[in-house]
């Protein structure tokens, strides 16, 4: 597959923003298009992408989830590739979709064509663009939590530890049970909150018992659950996304953290 | 039992606060989990055999009527009886008439998802027998009257202490000052309190984890041996089970059995796999004279081919609960019936309805673990959501949830909208979380009761980049 | 609902969701060849062993889920590998067997100390000695066959079970195992029960602890014998 991803030298990519990084971190969103850059790639975002629908399709609201996946589908149809900064985000395009559309052969047809273009960003750099360091330095024993979607149902798991290896002053150490979801769940942390938060209390349990400094992810959703609980926890762990830190755009306040009068 | 699945919050609020219970959740993660990882690398064939045990099934399953005849006509050649049961009263019937046939007064009980499933023990008891789960951990929530919380390990929410209190209170005929201090200690005090108890019974009843069309056979798994030891004392042995655990051939019961116990327990496999076909044989000393088969359906048949078929190849290894974050964290009784889990949230309101078990298949981050170690591949979290389907097509959704979704897709679904609307707000709510996050927000009470929401760093990542393209 | 309708409704129900009927010549075919000539799926690679490979993994399976094994070169050596096993865990000397042929060809009389019962199992028998038929090395598993012979409540009742199992019968997969029992049986319908045992008795119910012995046996011991 990477040979034939290959024959493209300089493919146009779509960037799939997310809602959390659009509204939330925009800064994750500047780190992706500059990590797209170095790896070859011309990177457009489309005005007209708004959220993939996934609030809607977990909650069982499919109309809407349809309605919303043709808008990202129609967004999205001009590009080699779309690319989001989530494996959630891009679970959803690349899996879901199909099942979502796949009632209509004219839509099936449409969402099983998209799917294939879609990646999740750091798979992306790695797997299809053989990306095998970067540039940067980010100075941090860190720890790195595997997003459930982007493991699972995407396989990511090696490639950002891969990128990881290449920051200059970066230590990565493991914390126990790293592959366990944090509690996020998207619209679960908002019905079940008490459960969400016994299930992110274990999670930082973990983070701190791992003696890091510096928490990454792939996923914004569960980095600002986790970035939430640690700072009222008052413990002070710093916590990014890991395209901040591959991109080497470390000089914004961490999430949840102020600009402790710098501005 | 009665379900209090409608009751799932409070139920979960009462678990979380449970530290006893927090403590013996913990340990999960060492025994089942650790062990599990264990056989699982032992095994080089283990992923593949996984796609095997789902192939038998799936077959199976498409000839499901075909098999339960096959099935029939064997029990049959071999002297036993097969009964069939529509619904749970039906096999509830069917038992208590065997029982009072027979003139018992006390029955034995092996571990059996389907007995709790149609609450047979209740029924034994208002008809005045008496039934004895003789599964260690049944029998601790037997004393207790509580349902199982695991269903493997249905008395996984206990520790030492109240299992002691609980002895001691019933078994008044031992001596005060007997040191029940360890494990060890309480299992040998049960252990001679049972083996009475297997002596004396008139009839036993067992669940099966198999049944085969080729032989007639049910079977059974257990490290204990109660199972056996309730099969082959009493003079009546019972099979209570349903109709999707059939399989065709002893090499398919094999198939399943190599993913059951490692799936399970993490054992290469269980102590004791018992093969049981038909009553005992001229000349056989021991064995039940009698040997019955209660098949129930009880909505299963009507799973099969739809949305929930998949749900059909479970083989009940406890697996996905194990590994599930939500469960983990609340146990198994919060889901307020038989069946607890991701499993549970999947078959508990295909058998007693949505409206009653309508949180179940909600409380789920759908973090995919119990897909990930399902032995039958069972798309758990899609099930969950097919259900979170049906429950919004029957507007169980909640009011303002709903309310909000709408708006949210409403915006959502017009992208110009979208774009001025998030470019108003968003800046705006990025003012008051000057200190990059907030401690308490209107409508996020939920998030904020518990963490800090980070704010928004300033202006939408849409406004940030045009701004850039209008500048280039 | 009387018994006959209500197997008609389940049966109905059934073909009603799979939009089937019972007489499609296709599916009773399919059925009738699987039910007619088994065949094996998937064996796992481990269990392609056989002779002293096949003793072997089963004895290294056995021991790893508690057992206790020993190797008796003839019949003549087992009496006493039995009396010093009894003696070694300070057990009676006595025992109960069923009928079995091989168990009968043992020559007890050679350890004087032992005192062999004969018969079923009963509530407070110590030790029993049974025959397995068949053993699968893959999981160390034993295949013991219902009857006269090896009465099953000798499997369960007593406190120390003691198997006995020739070395020639011993196989690699529980596939080997259960065509060893086919071929024993014949056309004859499989016993009562067959009981496939691979450890002695255990309990994880309280604190995820295990314990030996919870309901039957707390020791199994086996002799490989050849």
């Amino acid at each position: 597959m990477a040979g034939k991803n290959q024959a493209i030298s300089t493919p146009t990519v779509g960037l799939f923003v997310t809602c959390l990084v659009d509204l939330i971190r925009p800064s994750v969103g500047f780190a992706a298009v500059k990590l797209l850059e170095e790896a070859g790639c011309r990177v457009e975002v489309p005005q007209s992408q708004t959220c993939c629908g996934q609030p809607a399709y977990n909650s069982g609201d499919k109309s809407d989830a349809r309605a919303l996946a043709l808008n990202t589908i129609a967004a999205f149809e001009g590009f080699d590739y779309v690319v989001a900064p989530s494996g959630s985000c891009a679970g959803m395009l690349k899996h879901h979709y199909p099942e979502l559309l796949g009632d209509d052969p004219e839509t099936a047809e449409r969402a099983n064509k998209f799917a294939q273009k879609v990646y999740e960003l750091i798979s992306f750099l790695v797997d299809v663009r053989e990306m095998k360091a970067v540039s940067a330095a980010f100075e941090a024993n860190t720890t790195y939590h595997d997003s459930c979607a982007g493991l699972r149902e995407l396989g990511i798991k090696k490639q950002p530890r891969e990128l990881l290896a290449s920051v200059k002053g970066l230590t990565l150490t493991e914390m126990d049970e790293a592959e366990i979801c944090c509690g996020f769940g998207g619209t679960f942390s908002i019905k079940y909150p008490d459960i969400s938060n016994a299930i992110v209390e274990k999670k930082t349990g973990n983070i701190t018992a791992s003696k890091t400094t510096c928490l990454l992810a792939g996923d914004l959703g569960c980095l600002m659950n986790m970035a939430g609980k640690l700072s009222r926890e008052g413990k002070r762990v710093e916590v990014r996304h890991v395209a901040e830190v591959l991109a080497g755009m470390t000089d914004t306040p961490a999430i949840g953290q102020g600009d402790e009068g710098t501005q | 039992m009665k379900p209090v699945s409608h009751a799932f919050k409070d139920n979960a609020k009462q678990a979380l606060a449970d530290e006893p219970l927090r403590r013996a959740l913990g340990g999960i993660k060492h025994g089942f989990v650790a062990n599990r990882a264990k056989a699982r690398a032992k095994l080089p064939e283990f992923e593949r055999l996984r796609d095997e045990a789902r192939a038998v099934k799936e077959h199976t399953l498409a000839h499901l009527d075909l098999y339960l005849e096959a099935y029939e006509k064997k029990v049959t050649e071999t002297g036993g009886h097969v009964h069939w049961a529509a619904t749970a009263a039906d096999a509830r019937a069917a038992i208590l008439q065997i029982c009072q046939a027979a003139g018992a007064k006390t029955v034995t009980k092996g571990k059996s998802m389907v007995g709790e499933e149609i609450a047979i023990n209740e029924h034994l008891e208002a008809a005045g027998i008496t039934p004895v789960e003789t599964d260690l951990g049944e029998y601790l929530i037997q004393l207790r009257h509580e349902p199982p919380s695991h269903i493997i390990a249905p008395a996984i929410h206990l520790n030492k202490g109240q299992v002691e209190a609980d002895f001691r209170r019933e078994h008044t005929d031992l001596p005060d000052n007997r040191v029940l201090e360890e494990p060890a200690q309480l299992v040998a005090e049960a252990r001679a309190v049972l083996r009475k108890q297997f002596l004396a019974a008139d009839v036993g009843i067992t669940g099966a984890n198999l049944l085969i069309a080729e032989t007639g056979t049910s079977v059974i798994v257990t490290n204990e041996g109660n199972g056996d030891l309730t099969q082959c004392l009493p003079r009546i042995h019972v099979v209570i089970t349903s109709i999707e655990k059939m399989v065709p051939t002893l090499e398919d019961a094999n198939t399943i059995l190599r993913v059951l116990a490692r799936s399970a327990t993490g054992q290469e496999c269980s102590t004791y796999t018992t093969f049981s076909t038909g009553p005992k044989r001229d000349g056989d000393p021991d064995g039940p004279d009698e040997y019955h088969v209660v098949v129930l359906d009880n909505g299963r048949s009507e799973m099969l081919g739809g949305q929930f078929h998949d749900m059909l190849r479970c083989i009940r290894c406890g697996a996905c609960m194990n590994h599930c974050p939500v469960y983990g964290a609340i146990g198994g009784h919060a889901y307020g019936w038989v069946y607890p889990g991701p499993m549970g949230a999947v078959l508990t309101p295909s058998l007693i309805g949505i409206d009653e078990a309508g949180n179940l298949p909600n409380a789920s981050t759908f973090c995919g673990r119990c897909e990930a170690v399902c032995p039958m591949r069972i798309p758990l979290p899609k099930m969950m959501r097919h259900w979170r389907e049906r429950e919004y097509e029957k507007g169980n959704t909640p009011a303002f949830y709903k309310l909000s979704l709408k708006a949210w897709a409403y915006a959502a679904k017009n992208p110009r909208l979208y774009q001025t609307l998030t470019g108003l707000l968003i800046p705006l709510l990025a003012r008051f979380g000057s200190k990059g996050r907030f401690r308490s927000l209107p409508l996020a009470s939920g998030w904020t009761r518990y963490r800090d929401l980070p704010a928004p760093q300033g202006k939408t990542f849409q406004q940030l980049w045009r701004a850039k393209e209008m500048r280039s | 609902m009387n018994a006959s309708n209500t197997r008609e409704s389940v049966l109905g129900s059934i073909r009603g969701s799979l939009r089937v009927t019972g007489d499609d010549a296709a599916r009773v075919d399919a059925v009738r060849k699987r039910l007619k000539a088994p065949s094996p799926n998937l064996v796992p690679e481990r269990a392609n062993v056989r002779g002293e490979e096949s003793i072997a993994l089963l004895t290294e399976m056995l021991e790893g889920q508690s057992a206790h094994v020993s190797r008796a070169k003839t019949l003549d050596e087992i009496p006493k590998l039995v009396a010093n096993y009894l003696r070694k865990n300070n057990l009676p000397a006595e025992f109960r067997t069923g009928s079995d042929g091989l168990l009968a060809d043992i020559p007890w009389g050679k350890a004087t100390s032992l005192t062999h019962h004969l018969g079923r199992g009963q509530g407070d028998d110590a030790v029993a000695v049974s025959r397995a038929r068949t053993a699968a090395a893959e999981t160390g598993t034993l295949f013991l066959t219902s009857g006269p012979e090896n009465p099953t409540t000798l499997n369960f009742l007593p406190d120390t079970h003691i198997v006995v199992i020739q070395a020639k019968d011993i196989l690699g997969s529980y596939e080997d195992g259960w065509n060893a029992i086919r071929k024993i049986y014949g056309k004859r319908p499989l016993p009562r029960a067959v009981n496939l045992i691979s450890g002695p008795s255990r309990t994880a119910d309280i604190e995820q602890i295990i314990v030996m012995g919870a309901h039957g046996p707390r020791r199994l011991h086996v002799i490989i014998a050849g």
